[in-house]
């Protein structure tokens, strides 16, 4: 058995599941149990636990009795990377720099994941943005986010 | 009368300036967000919550519920137009709305839809109305041994409606389930799976699950795709249908309203089942079902009847047994939450003007939506226009300031991150993230009332099923997965999914 089986599909939807079902379940035992009658934090999550570990354990053997083989689809790294870049500035700044500086931050960052975008484009609307942003959600509706640097 | 004094109250409680300006801000904030594509009505009323939350009560709901209505529109609008849709809810309407789009008929289209949406809600309203109170009176006799079947029934119906692969639909409802015990257990106080993280001592919130599966990760979604979209502005032609039109609309609008007020009803179902099943009927009972997927009017007109009956209809579990049975109605939980208002039997006694107060907005909801739609499409069509490398900066700007404002929590923004970037990897995977969202909403309810049918039956699991209500619930769960094991029914059921 080479590596291949991590390109297959639903080999990688099962183990995943699995894993994750096993995980809970570790994780629920360390709870209390308790009693069919009186359950403990621990009861109900257990269940979940083995129950969806079965379930991918399902999907996995399935996997490997079925003739098709279906190849996961590419992942496209850019956009996750810029996006997440983006949003984690956004979160991590807003506090200290303030809502308008954030969002100009965040448009011009994760507005280069597309692949036709430009930078010329991106930091008038980032501007833009900053002011808008500021005008709707702080003074027009009144959320109590910071607006400038601190 | 009793229905009509109902309706009374609720009149009353509507009918100032100020409600009825929430519901149409909402309904054009709504249809706003919900044209841009990729945005459905679940992203777009999560987007907009915070927007809400100053508000009273009643406002805030009747807002909300005028954005759920908006959002669902504006979704026809792209289907038709751009051959996107925002959810799975209007997948059928792109087949033939983009047909009728491509031959110039983009305006009968959208006035079809339109109308008949208009008088779907008008009827929707009325069953809503009248269903109400036997409908709380029936849920009095629910105890949590009942409550606990009829979620079970409503996670199988949302699996079965789930695209793809059953095993992997039930593994998502399952992992749903565990997310939403994540935060502090109610029966225990114990702090469950919170990985010592304070914020997470109060659960996920729904919002940054939602934004995450539904925003963040569509966006990430139509990134990858380097293709451009075709929008179709070129003519939108007369919005008021002519009269072979009405001719040959009429009838599918009133098979559509009746199936979709039924189907709505349904725990799992709403919307999206409403406007398949409408679909597969009109073509079944068409004279010349070749005309289907090439333009023809009975294919806009029963599907958007349907999924707007349907849309409003889902209101019932919730308004009367306090049970979400999709994930917009999981939404309108969580923001009753917010100001106070625990949904179920309850409220209508002891909030009467709240109750009706909101059904009767629903049938503004709608007026306001043909008000607002006819004269105003030229704008979305230009809304439409703007290329999405513009756009999507702004939809991801405004769910983080969404998600951030609910607690002034960096944490929880880059927790929506993470769910986003997860959403990416079940569509890789081909896992539907909606059944874990209902999940998601369904834990707590079912741990706790699994708790308490067990503990009043003293520990013996038989009481689920000595117990007529409760035993009708599984029997038809039980029946439905039968169906889903059936291969014809399966057959069936992914060629109805396939027809996009």
């Amino acid at each position: 058995m080479s590596l291949s089986f991590l390109k297959h599909r639903d080999a990688v939807t099962g183990i995943l599941f699995s894993l994750i079902g096993l995980a809970s379940a570790v994780g629920a035992h360390q709870y209390p149990l308790g009693s069919a009658m009186r359950m403990g934090a621990g009861y109900f999550p257990l269940m979940l636990g083995v129950f969806l570990a079965i379930l991918g354990g399902a999907v996995l053997l399935r996997a490997f009795l079925s003739r098709q083989r279906h190849v996961i689809d590419r992942l496209t790294l850019k956009p996750v990377l810029l996006i997440g870049v983006g949003v984690l500035t956004f979160a991590a700044l807003l506090g200290s720099i303030g809502l308008a500086a954030a969002s100009f931050l965040l448009i011009a960052l994760a507005g280069l994941a597309h692949h036709e975008s430009r930078m010329r484009e991106l930091l008038p609307l980032g501007l833009f943005m900053a002011l808008f942003g500021a005008g709707v959600f702080v003074w027009g509706l009144g959320l109590p986010l910071p607006l400038l640097p601190a | 009368m009793e229905l009509i004094s109902h309706l009374g109250i609720g009149l009353e409680a509507v009918l100032t300036w100020q409600n009825l300006g929430y519901c149409f801000l909402g309904v054009l904030l709504g249809t706003l967000i919900g044209v841009l594509p990729g945005l459905g009505p679940v992203a777009t009323i999560a987007m907009l919550l915070p927007v809400t939350y100053g508000l009273p009560p009643l406002s805030a709901l009747i807002m909300l519920a005028g954005i759920y209505y908006g959002a669902q529109y504006g979704g026809s609008t792209t289907a038709i137009l751009v051959n996107l849709p925002g959810e799975s809810s209007s997948v059928v309407t792109c087949l033939d709305g983009y047909a009728m789009a491509r031959q110039g008929r983009a305006g009968v289209a959208l006035g079809v839809a339109a109308l008949g949406s208009f008088f779907a809600g008008t009827i929707a309203t009325l069953v809503i109305a009248a269903a109400a109170a036997p409908l709380a009176e029936f849920a009095l006799k629910f105890g949590p041994a009942e409550y606990f079947s009829l979620m079970l029934l409503g996670l199988i119906a949302a699996v079965v409606l789930a695209q793809g692969d059953v095993f992997k639909a039930i593994a998502m409802v399952v992992l749903g389930l565990l997310l939403g015990l994540v935060g502090t257990d109610v029966g225990s106080g114990a702090e469950r799976f919170t990985f010592g993280i304070p914020e997470l001592s109060d659960g996920i919130s729904f919002v940054v699950l939602s934004m995450g599966l539904f925003g963040i990760a569509e966006i990430i979604i139509n990134l990858e795709q380097t293709s451009g979209r075709d929008v179709f502005t070129a003519r939108i032609g007369s919005l008021l249908p002519g009269r072979e039109d009405v001719r040959r609309a009429w009838k599918p609008v009133l098979r559509g309203t009746t199936l979709g007020s039924i189907l709505g009803i349904l725990p799992g179902g709403g919307a999206v089942l409403s406007s398949f099943s409408a679909y597969t009927l009109e073509k079944r009972l068409a004279n010349d079902p070749s005309r289907f997927g090439k333009g023809a009017i009975e294919g806009v007109a029963g599907p958007e009847a349907a999924n707007n009956a349907g849309a409003q209809t889902s209101f019932i579990p919730l308004l009367v047994m306090g049970l979400p049975s999709n994930p917009v109605m999981a939404l309108m939980v969580g923001a009753m939450m917010i100001h106070g208002i625990v949904p179920g039997p309850q409220v209508m006694e002891e909030r009467p003007a709240l109750f009706w107060g909101l059904i009767v907005s629903m049938w503004f909801g709608n007026l306001f939506l043909v008000l607002l739609n006819m004269p105003l499409i030229g704008l979305w069509v230009r809304l439409l226009k703007v290329p999405y490398r513009l756009l999507y900066p702004v939809i991801l700007l405004f769910c983080c300031i969404g998600v951030y404002s609910i607690n002034n929590s960096a944490f929880e923004v880059g927790l929506t991150l993470f769910f986003g970037v997860l959403g990416y990897l079940f569509v890789k995977l081909h896992c539907e993230p909606a059944p874990l969202l209902l999940g998601f909403v369904l834990g707590p309810m079912m741990e706790e009332n699994l708790r308490r049918a067990m503990l009043l039956a003293r520990g013996d699991a038989r009481v689920f099923f000595t117990r007529p209500i409760s035993l009708t619930l599984l029997v038809a769960s039980a029946l439905l997965l039968c169906v889903m094991a059936w291969p014809r029914a399966r057959k069936a059921r992914d060629l109805a999914f396939q027809e996009n």
